[in-house]
């Protein structure tokens, strides 16, 4: 229903969730003119004046960046702020400038034009290259031009906002996502942006709702319209009908509610009424998420991605950089675990520059990666071997294929043992290893693979399309992806008791370890640990203490009797409205 | 070269070192020729692995400035 003065219609769009939130608000419209570089003549004596111009205009851009980068080192941390040093290293590059100055002489152009050409030119050949990092350099160079062309012009850019707004833009850059937070955001809603770009990044460090991919927002949204944002699934209402505003405050204050009501459960353990007790732990990407999984009450991190070190840092990072970030996690949730997964690089996760592949899920990613480089996988060894040294740290292996991939992995283990010894430092001489369980070869000869190491943790996501052969990100046959699958479950169960017939216990990682749906399934396929995104933990804990084992064991029974997912989506939501018509279930 | 490619650190390092000296230092790669004092135009070498390039040095003190940058490279960017 829409409310009479306004005669807008209800535009609902999805994208990408960035960063979990809801918020209810009027939009800004953020449009970031890019600044025209129009190509002018000068008169020979007009050359001192405009490079008088310039000189001014660099200077302000200077003092600007100056300005983003120490907010940002305060707000977000020094080694994310680094990007914001590169603009500022190229602002005082004397060849740079050199060539600028020469050739406003000697063309006899406006500034303007000269500079965008000659930083246009670099960005250029770093667009052109095939690799990820490159890219956000070239968008860097872009910002940087922007930014001296409109000091040029004395444009100012608006970044002081009334009130509190939800941002609507094109894009953003970080410096753009950084200066803004300097206002009451409520969220960010933009047309580009992938999940792992830096804005994304930074808004989420900052706690701000947004959304990203949203193909065209910034031209249907204008200044002043009402709209919610919806972090958790990515989507945008404009113009929202007052049922939806209603539906949505309620959602909001419901969700607050429930982490209210959720945060008792903190320092209880996760043990069902008849005394199972399950190991509830978290998944974390960098270090900053570590206050907020021990605020969610998580027994330790179940999964540590090592990979996000390398957004970061604009390389490999060396074996003591990476020692100091272990062991940062390491001490902070000490006595509790941490599992360190070594580099899972390749696939659709980040690879910097080193291969173009047709088909990347079936190509080199994961511990292929590690294997054929041991100079890489052994910094990484030695630097998680000496964080361990308290021994609260373990060590697993992505995209395990084969039992020989194993033995091999444990023998660089071996060796880098053997180096650290004889540097004589100190480290964990029992680290427990072991491995994910994601592609269907490992999952078959689960129980051998069992035999060698001290635990399984699965990887459901990629066991599930591989296992089913959807590619979740390709539109066609996304909707063929699904982990209640049959022959999912069953697989799972598989592993399960392969696990259990060697001794060793069994976990799980992926998405499906934070579906409330499928928590009492696992649990009751006698799943030993459940590692989740920390902000699900609070609510997987109510399930698992409020259910029995008994019961979840024969709920897992009963849905692995199911022939298709249909009748196992059906059957969780008949038994979720009846035990938990307090838990948010989204939809399927 | 430096086996990830030239990056912003060893970037800046490597026109550090090359300002050092008087000579000119051009840097050589796909038919590009980028100046080596010049940080906007080294950051785009950040290149493959394996890529090939072409040092030109050439001044009064060409061979030391040459020397140095090898031996930057050769100590892989002191990583």
């Amino acid at each position: 229903m829409t409310s009479p003065e306004t005669p807008y219609r209800e535009l609902i769009l999805k994208g990408i969730p960035a960063s979990p939130g809801i918020a209810i608000g009027g939009a800004y419209l953020f449009t970031k003119e890019i600044p025209r570089a129009e190509e002018r003549s000068l008169r020979p004596d007009e050359i001192s004046v405009e490079i008088a111009r310039l000189t001014k205009a660099m200077e302000k851009s200077t003092r600007e960046l100056n300005k983003i980068l120490t907010f940002a080192q305060q707000k977000v941390g020094d080694a994310k702020a680094k990007i914001f040093e590169a603009q500022i290293m190229v602002l005082e590059d004397p060849i740079l400038l050199d060539a600028i100055h020469k050739r406003i002489g000697k063309e006899q152009k406006n500034a303007e034009f000269i500079v965008s050409d000659e930083i246009g030119k670099y960005a250029h050949i770093m667009m052109a290259a095939h690799s990820e990092y490159m890219h956000e350099r070239a968008h860097d160079m872009e910002d940087l031009r922007n930014r001296i062309i409109r000091n040029l012009q004395e444009e100012k850019l608006i970044s002081r906002l009334e009130g509190t707004v939800i941002v609507v833009a094109h894009s953003l850059t970080p410096a753009d996502t950084m200066i803004l937070s300097r206002n009451q955001i409520l969220g960010y809603a933009t047309d580009l942006g992938g999940i792992t770009s830096h804005a994304a990044l930074f808004s989420r460090s900052l706690k701000i709702p947004a959304v990203v991919g949203l193909g065209d927002v910034s031209r249907a949204a204008e200044t002043g319209d009402q709209m919610i944002i919806d972090g958790y699934s990515g989507t945008i209402i404009l113009h929202p009908t007052a049922e939806h505003i209603r539906e949505y405050e309620e959602k909001r204050e419901h969700l607050l509610e429930f982490e209210a009501q959720l945060a008792h459960l903190k320092d209880l353990p996760a043990t069902t009424p008849d005394g199972h007790s399950i190991e509830l732990s978290a998944n974390i990407e960098l270090a900053e998420g570590l206050d907020y999984v021990v605020v969610q009450g998580s027994q330790g991190v179940g999964l540590f991605r090592t990979e996000s070190l390398l957004i970061d840092y604009d390389d490999f990072p060396t074996e003591e950089q990476q020692y100091v970030e272990y062991k940062k996690i390491a001490d902070r949730i000490y006595p509790n675990r941490v599992i360190m997964r070594s580099f899972d690089i390749g696939g659709d996760k980040i690879a910097p520059s080193m291969a173009e592949e047709e088909n990347p899920f079936l190509g080199w990613r994961g511990v292929r990666v590690c294997l054929d480089r041991p100079d890489i996988f052994m910094n990484q060894l030695r630097a998680i071997l000496r964080a361990s040294s308290r021994k609260n740290l373990a060590l697993m292996f992505p995209m395990i294929t084969t039992l020989d991939e194993v033995r091999r992995a444990k023998e660089y283990v071996l060796k880098a043992k053997g180096e650290l010894s004889a540097r004589h430092q100190r480290f964990d001489d029992n680290l427990p290893i072991g491995v994910m369980i994601e592609v269907p070869a490992a999952a078959l000869s689960a129980e051998q693979i069992a035999g060698e190491v001290n635990f399984l943790s699965i990887g459901s996501n990629d066991l599930t399309q591989y296992i089913l052969a959807v590619d979740r990100g390709n539109n066609l046959v996304s909707p063929l992806y699904h982990e209640f699958e049959p022959s999912v479950l069953s697989t799972i169960k598989h592993i399960i008791d392969a696990g259990h017939k060697r001794n060793i216990w069994v976990g799980i990682c992926g998405e499906m370890a934070g579906n409330p749906l499928a928590t009492p399934i696992l649990v009751g396929m006698g799943m030993d640990e459940l590692s989740v995104i920390p902000s699900i933990l609070p609510e997987i804990k109510k399930i698992i203490r409020s259910l029995t084992y008994a019961q979840m064991q024969e709920i897992a029974r009963t849905v692995l009797v199911y022939t298709s997912r249909r009748e196992v989506d059906a059957y969780l939501s008949e038994v979720f409205k009846r035990e938990f018509p307090d838990i948010p279930v989204e939809g399927f | 070269m430096n086996r990830y490619g030239l990056h912003t650190r060893p970037a800046s390092l490597l026109v550090k070192i090359a300002s050092r000296y008087k000579s000119d230092f051009f840097i050589y790669k796909d038919g590009l020729e980028i100046n080596g004092k010049s940080i906007i135009g080294v950051m785009t070498l950040a290149a493959e692995q394996g890529s090939r390039l072409m040092l030109k040095f050439n001044g009064p003190d060409e061979t030391e400035a040459c020397a140095a940058v090898v031996d930057l490279i050769n100590r892989g960017f002191d990583e």
